[in-house]
């Protein structure tokens, strides 16, 4: 009975009819008076003449709206003043949502001071030729597209920026929004953001300052959970794992320690990724390995860990048969990319097909730059030849993928299963191996 | 003396003043796995799975989840009006936090050990969080 529910929602999501939602007034009803958001005793943020002015409206209504709430998050996390950003990572998300906050903004005249970098919908052109969109999640997309072109946004289309098109050098202050680049801007690069939300990362783009609160702190940024891993890790895919124990680890800032090197990109992303799938994370160390944690020291900040936590095998066992469908039966998919699968994974995936056939679809989720290069490199030849896709600028969670909807797949990430759950994909979570050799013979242990 | 016994400060997060009963989660929530049509919660394993969270005071641990999910979780209940009429939370984070202010739910923390022991699951309260008052009637 429950899959029918999930089945239900996405029709009914397409149902709005955004025409009516200025007229709706229940949201932002009071945008257009300045002192809505500035708390009764007074605001704690302390605001330029600059800032002042874009709050007031001088520099536009859209600036305007994006500054009040920036001001009130502010205000909220006790932030003393405003600081000045060099990039952004918006987790666009071509929902409903997220395109009404976007075109408001961009009708009040909002554009982007500093152009961000944004998340994944679903590739239009592809989807279209191939005739798995309706006119309806056809028009969705478009419009996120034209929204986003308006307000000034890099149409990177792309959830691991991180990787390629929007890295941030050491100290420098930015607002990424997305479950795996805001960990790993900060946590990797040692760049400073807070969790954003993909609005106030678009607020952060369009004002170009972020509240000063939270991670852009010293202070803030030391671990405070100590998480020993005693279980064994033997490629990305414990990462994966290790990312979904939230729920034992707990809120804060982890430390790992017990992690082989060297540590992969991959492995940073699936960790930073399925943290903020079990938890709310903005950053992690592990020790002696990312560039703020050389030392215990260094990584508490000279004070004892507020817990300790032990992950052994059993967690990670325990976890995986949580969130997984059971094995041992016939599969309908493959899909991969969630986070969006980088040129090294895509030549993991070429190596073990190339020249076989694959018993069912396989898809792999990857930006256009990392699609690009594995057409140049043969790579794109030798998937398609096997049967499967590289799709570019395309996440799991979106309406191209309902043609999916009460069927199986098999998929190396814990978040790939989560959120399109509510569209009714159902998955078998196993290690990349694992899930390359069960496409090729439509069946898994 | 009874103003101490019911009355509770806080600190403010999103504006607003809401009245309503009382439901508690043990758990961190995301919005997204929560029916619209109904305020359900449809996360398996959840400490709320199956219960409405419409119209009620949600009082719980934090937000989890991606940093899209949230808004369009609350947006999607709003527009059902299965909304929560406020939210007490513990660990505030900026993605719930920005969802909470851009989708004017009233949204307030820091209470007190005593009004966590004080709470059961279906009590009563008022919520201002401009005053930054949370009070048990």
């Amino acid at each position: 009975m429950k899959d029918k529910h999930f089945l239900s929602i996405p029709v009914y999501r397409l149902h709005v009819t955004w025409m009516q939602l200025p007229n709706q007034n229940i949201f932002l009803q009071n945008m257009s008076n300045i002192t809505h958001l500035i708390p009764k005793g007074g605001r704690i943020v302390d605001l330029t003449k600059f800032e002042r002015e874009m709050l007031e409206g001088k520099h536009g209504e859209g600036t305007a709206i994006a500054m009040k709430i920036q001001v009130a998050i502010g205000d909220s996390f006790h932030a003393k003043r405003m600081v000045p950003i060099t990039r952004a990572h918006v987790a666009l998300s071509n929902q409903e949502a997220d395109l009404w906050f976007a075109e408001k903004l961009l009708k009040a005249g909002a554009h982007c001071k500093i152009p961000p970098t944004v998340n994944p919908g679903f590739n239009l052109n592809y989807f279209k030729s191939v005739g798995k969109v309706t006119d309806e999640f056809a028009s969705l997309m478009q419009r996120t597209h034209d929204t986003y072109k308006a307000l000034g946004a890099v149409l990177s289309y792309n959830c691991t920026p991180y990787i390629q098109t929007n890295v941030p050098f050491f100290g420098e202050v930015t607002a990424f929004s997305e479950s795996s680049a805001t960990p790993y801007v900060n946590s990797v690069w040692g760049a400073r953001s807070n969790r954003e939300a993909a609005q106030s990362a678009l607020c952060a783009a369009i004002t170009g300052v972020v509240p000063e609160y939270g991670l852009l702190l010293d202070e803030n940024r030391y671990g405070d959970i100590l998480v020993k891993v005693e279980a064994d890790i033997k490629s990305d895919f414990e990462y994966q794992l290790l990312g979904y124990m939230g729920k034992k680890i707990g809120p804060g800032i982890p430390v790992f320690t017990g992690l082989p090197t060297p540590i992969t990109p991959e492995a940073f992303m699936n960790l930073g990724a399925q943290l903020n799938t079990s938890g709310a994370y903005g950053m992690f160390h592990v020790l002696g390995v990312t560039p703020e944690a050389p030392t215990m020291e260094a990584a508490f900040g000279g004070k004892e860990p507020k817990r300790i936590v032990t992950i052994t095998n059993e967690d990670l066992q325990d976890i995986l048969s949580q969130i997984s469908e059971p094995g041992d039966q016939k599969i309908d998919f493959a899909m991969f990319g969630c986070p969006h699968f980088t040129l090294r994974q895509v030549q993991i995936i070429a190596e073990r097909i190339q020249g076989k056939k694959l018993a069912v679809e396989m898809w792999i989720l990857t930006s256009s730059h990392t699609k690009e290069m594995a057409q140049r490199m043969g790579l794109l030849e030798v998937i398609r030849e096997a049967g499967g896709e590289i799709v570019s600028d395309t996440c799991p969670d979106q309406p191209c993928w309902h043609y999916l909807s009460g069927k199986t797949g098999i998929t190396d990430s814990p978040k790939c299963a989560y959120y399109p759950k509510r569209r009714g994909l159902n998955f078998i979570i196993r290690d990349l191996e694992t899930c390359i050799d069960a496409a090729l013979r439509g069946e898994i242990d | 003396m009874t103003i101490y016994e019911k009355s509770f400060s806080c600190h403010r997060i999103s504006e607003g003043v809401a009245e309503g009963e009382v439901i508690v989660s043990k758990d961190d929530i995301m919005f997204y796995l929560v029916n619209p049509e109904t305020g359900e919660v449809i996360e398996k394993g959840h400490d709320l799975e199956g219960r409405s969270i419409a119209g009620k005071i949600l009082v719980f641990p934090g937000g989890k989840g991606s940093s899209v999910v949230q808004a369009d979780g609350l947006y999607q209940l709003t527009m059902k009006q299965n909304a929560p009429k406020a939210m007490i939370i513990q660990n505030p984070d900026t993605v719930l936090v920005s969802s909470a202010i851009i989708m004017e739910v009233p949204m307030v923390d820091q209470l007190d050990a005593s009004f966590y022991a004080a709470l059961k699951d279906g009590c009563r309260l008022r919520v201002d969080a401009n005053s930054q008052i949370v009070e048990f009637i």
